[in-house]
């Protein structure tokens, strides 16, 4: 038996260096599918904060905006508080859900088409194959001297890049602030801090990322990969390599000088050229392979030159290669959407919106919280009376200020005053307007007789005295002493 | 030793060339951008060692370059919040007490201020929520009050106390120890505390609170009121109310006519600015028994600075 040859002592054996990825250009339906994408994915992350929506005087007009400093979050009619948070919570649920129905039905489609690391590098390629040319003439370029040629030419690149890069963290800001002062106030230089190292951050990630990290932040950085492969089954649609239609491979000289019949596969290498991960996909699935389908579009445009079927490469489950494999006619890849597990995730992705829709059109706008006093619990007065305190929270979520009246309920012969007033004007119920899309805090004195029950549950109300009226409760604890002298 | 490297044929992946018992270990080397990064964090590392304070030396840690302490960022805070608090403690400092009601920011302001001085300097007897201590500290929270409830007259026990033998002007008053003076015999004062629970609705009338009434008027209604009211200028508590500083039993009430209670308070004149204690006059007005300003304030300010002297 040989001995082993250690090569961890090897000179640079303990890390690798990135190999160079240079990616060809390439026409087709996928390609034009990836253009589709890209387009409307950067349509939609550009153009969102600009869009405007009227919501009256007193919130703001900006169709999707997540205000941090007043913790609400607006997108078009909807406006959510922190306090529906869960609304948030579902939508990120059902994000998960149409992952996992998309990963099950068609693979890895969203790292191929719609993953903004995806998208980026896409773009970011698109400028250097302008700037530096096609592959062969990146790869000359990338292994020339430097000089002034050279030199310029990165330069114009990495400065356009760099232009992408601040849009792209510069659109992020404008998520957060009314997006037109914002601009004005960035460009004056009287942002706040946040706002210029937020895009500084997402300049650079950008930068780096899309320019030259691009497929080792999915090998590597990319937990969802690792997460897809253990969600994706022998029924995904994967990109696949007929190697029994392939194999053995030979090139066209090669075709005509052999004696046995070769496989299809005339070894152009046009599929590892074009892509963008750099792999090889007739060597079997990788984990690098993000199905952007484009060596698709390049083995077919080849099959169409030399008249031979298209789908060499191709989107097909492994079941289907395997029967394929075996001499089964091909299974049409829709036929593969059409199955027990896509279907229910599609359904539980449906009932959690629609759960939502419906929780949505039914919420209250309106809303109470009593949180008692407990320094003091009680406190007992000259008359005879016990006085408790608490500090109601009164929401109103419409934005519009709301004329409202709060009651107790169920505490005999108790009454209610506000605490912060300078003269108390006892009585069973207090009016006040809630401004608009605020809170109120409403510190109360409440007092009832005595002696009575150490502790007597009761309800403050509030009712809304405008045509649209609702009402909300809350339930408290009046406290008396244990024993009365 | 024929091959250099040598090729895992399923993974298509280099050997490092360990083996053990036939087991062999993939070479999967890390991405060189990966161990930059490492690189770079331990650069990072020292830097931050040189620039913020990390080493511990025998009495403290190197300061860094920068100079940086926790102690100097309180003390920037400190001083950019009196800074705003400043013109706040100008306007309360302008703005005489029983004014304040008709500036209801500056007269929220001031109870906030007094919530906080209220915790250094009076939770110590009368507690966190400012409940005092039965038979010892009264409670601010309720309507009662001995000295008086309106703002003024809260400003003007804190600022001169109660019963300090320091101040001229503090307020003082001295019941008579009834029964441990001999003034008046054992049955005489469960005669009189009979009448004290009856007006206080605690018992029904009596023969023993028919005698008491008598007494009481002869020796209590100086202080106390014909009816047992109370009298705010000597401190004489209301004995009619269901507030009871001291007890309101039989045993408690015996107690304190027997050995007459008198308590005490500081003078806070002496220790603290007028801003603060006019802060804290409202802090302990506002907690539920404040009363309104009297009509008469200009008549009523003289005759709380001096009181009457207490009857012996």
């Amino acid at each position: 038996m040989n001995a082993p040859v250690d090569v961890t002592d090897a000179p640079l054996g303990t890390y690798a260096k990135r190999k160079g990825v240079y990616p060809k250009a390439v026409d087709g339906f996928f390609r034009r599918l990836k253009w589709a994408a890209m387009i409307v994915t950067l349509t939609i992350y550009y153009v969102t904060p600009w869009l405007r929506w009227e919501r009256g005087a007193y919130a703001p007009n900006q169709a999707v905006l997540v205000d941090l400093e007043h913790r609400r979050f607006f997108m078009f009619s909807i406006e959510i508080w922190p306090q529906e948070f869960y609304y948030v919570a579902g939508l990120l649920i059902m994000a998960g859900m149409g992952l996992f129905l998309v990963t099950s039905a068609v693979g890895r489609a969203w790292c191929g088409y719609a993953c903004p690391q995806t998208v980026w590098v896409d773009l970011f390629q698109h400028v250097e194959r302008a700037i530096d040319g096609d592959r062969n003439a990146q790869i000359r370029l990338s292994r020339a001297p430097w000089g002034v040629a050279k030199l310029t030419r990165r330069l114009i690149k990495w400065s356009i890049w760099l232009v992408i890069a601040v849009a792209t963290g510069g659109a992020w800001i404008f998520y957060f602030a009314d997006a037109p002062t914002l601009a004005h106030q960035f460009l004056t230089g009287s942002a706040p801090f946040v706002a210029y190292a937020t895009v500084g951050i997402l300049t650079a990630t950008t930068f780096t990322f899309g320019g030259f990290m691009r497929e080792q932040v999915c090998i590597y950085m990319c937990p969802w990969p690792r997460i897809q492969t253990a969600m994706m089954d022998e029924k995904s649609l994967v990109v696949t390599y007929r190697d029994w239609r392939g194999e053995p491979r030979g090139s066209v000289k090669e075709h005509i000088r052999a004696d046995t019949k070769l496989g299809d596969c005339i070894d152009c290498n046009q599929c590892a050229a074009v892509c963008p991960t750099g792999i090889d996909i007739r060597n079997g699935p990788d984990i690098a392979c993000i199905t952007c389908a484009l060596c698709i579009d390049a083995c077919d445009t080849v099959m169409a030159q030399i008249g031979r079927p298209r789908g060499l490469i191709d989107y097909l489950t492994l079941e289907d290669a395997n029967e394929e494999r075996a001499g089964c006619p091909p299974v049409p890849a829709i036929k593969t959407l059409l199955r027990v597990r896509t279907f229910l995730y599609l359904g539980v992705w449906c009932a959690i919106g629609i759960a939502m829709l419906f929780a949505l059109e039914s919420r209250t706008r309106i809303a109470i919280a009593a949180g008692q006093e407990r320094n003091p619990l009680y406190v007992q007065l000259s008359g005879g009376n016990i006085r408790n305190s608490y500090t109601l929270k009164l929401r109103n979520m419409e934005d519009r200020p709301r004329f409202m009246k709060v009651a107790i309920n169920g505490l005999a012969g108790a009454t209610l005053w506000q605490r912060d007033l300078p003269v108390a004007h006892p009585g069973t119920s207090l009016t006040l307007t809630v401004p608009a899309d605020s809170v109120a805090k409403l510190p109360v004195f409440v007092a009832a007789s005595s002696p009575g029950p150490m502790h007597s549950p009761f309800t403050f109300q509030i009712k809304a005295l405008d045509q649209e009226a609702g009402n909300a409760t809350a339930t408290a604890i009046f406290e008396r002493p244990e024993i009365l002298r | 030793m024929t091959d250099q490297k040598r090729i895992d044929e399923p993974t298509n992946t280099e050997l490092v060339g360990h083996e053990w018992d036939g087991i062999e270990e993939l070479n999967t080397p890390l991405p060189r951008w990966w161990l930059l990064t490492f690189y770079a964090c331990i650069v990072f590392a020292i830097g931050y060692t040189v620039v913020y304070p990390a080493w511990p030396g025998v009495h403290s840690a190197t300061p860094g370059v920068l100079g940086w302490h926790s102690r100097n960022d309180l003390r920037a805070d400190l001083k950019s919040q009196q800074t705003r608090n400043a013109p706040v403690l100008a306007a309360l400092a302008a703005t005489p007490i029983e004014a304040l009601p008709s500036h209801p920011q500056l007269l929220q302001a001031a109870i906030e201020g007094g919530r906080a001085q209220f915790r250094i300097h009076c939770v110590q007897c009368h507690g966190s929520g400012a409940t005092g201590i039965q038979g010892l500290y009264p409670n601010l929270n309720d309507d009662d009050w001995l000295w008086g409830g309106d703002l003024k007259a809260i400003e003007y026990t804190i600022t001169n106390g109660v019963r300090n033998p320091d101040v001229p002007t503090t307020r003082s008053s001295q019941m008579p120890s009834f029964g441990r003076d001999g003034i008046l015999k054992p049955d005489q004062i469960q005669d009189v505390v009979s009448h004290v629970r009856t007006i206080s609705g605690q018992e029904a009338a009596s023969a023993s609170s028919a005698r008491g009434a008598a007494l009481f008027a002869a020796n209590c209604v100086v202080c106390h009121g014909a009816e047992g009211k109370g009298n705010r200028l000597v401190g004489a508590p209301n004995l009619t109310d269901k507030i009871w500083l001291y007890g309101g039993s039989r045993e408690a009430i015996t107690a304190s006519v027997t050995t007459a209670h008198a308590g005490v308070m500081p003078a806070w004149g002496k220790q603290l600015d007028a801003v603060t204690i006019k802060m804290l006059a409202t802090y302990v007005h506002s907690l539920g028994g404040g009363e309104p300003n009297p009509v008469e304030s200009a008549a009523a300010a003289p005759a709380a600075a001096a009181p009457p002297a207490p009857p012996q």
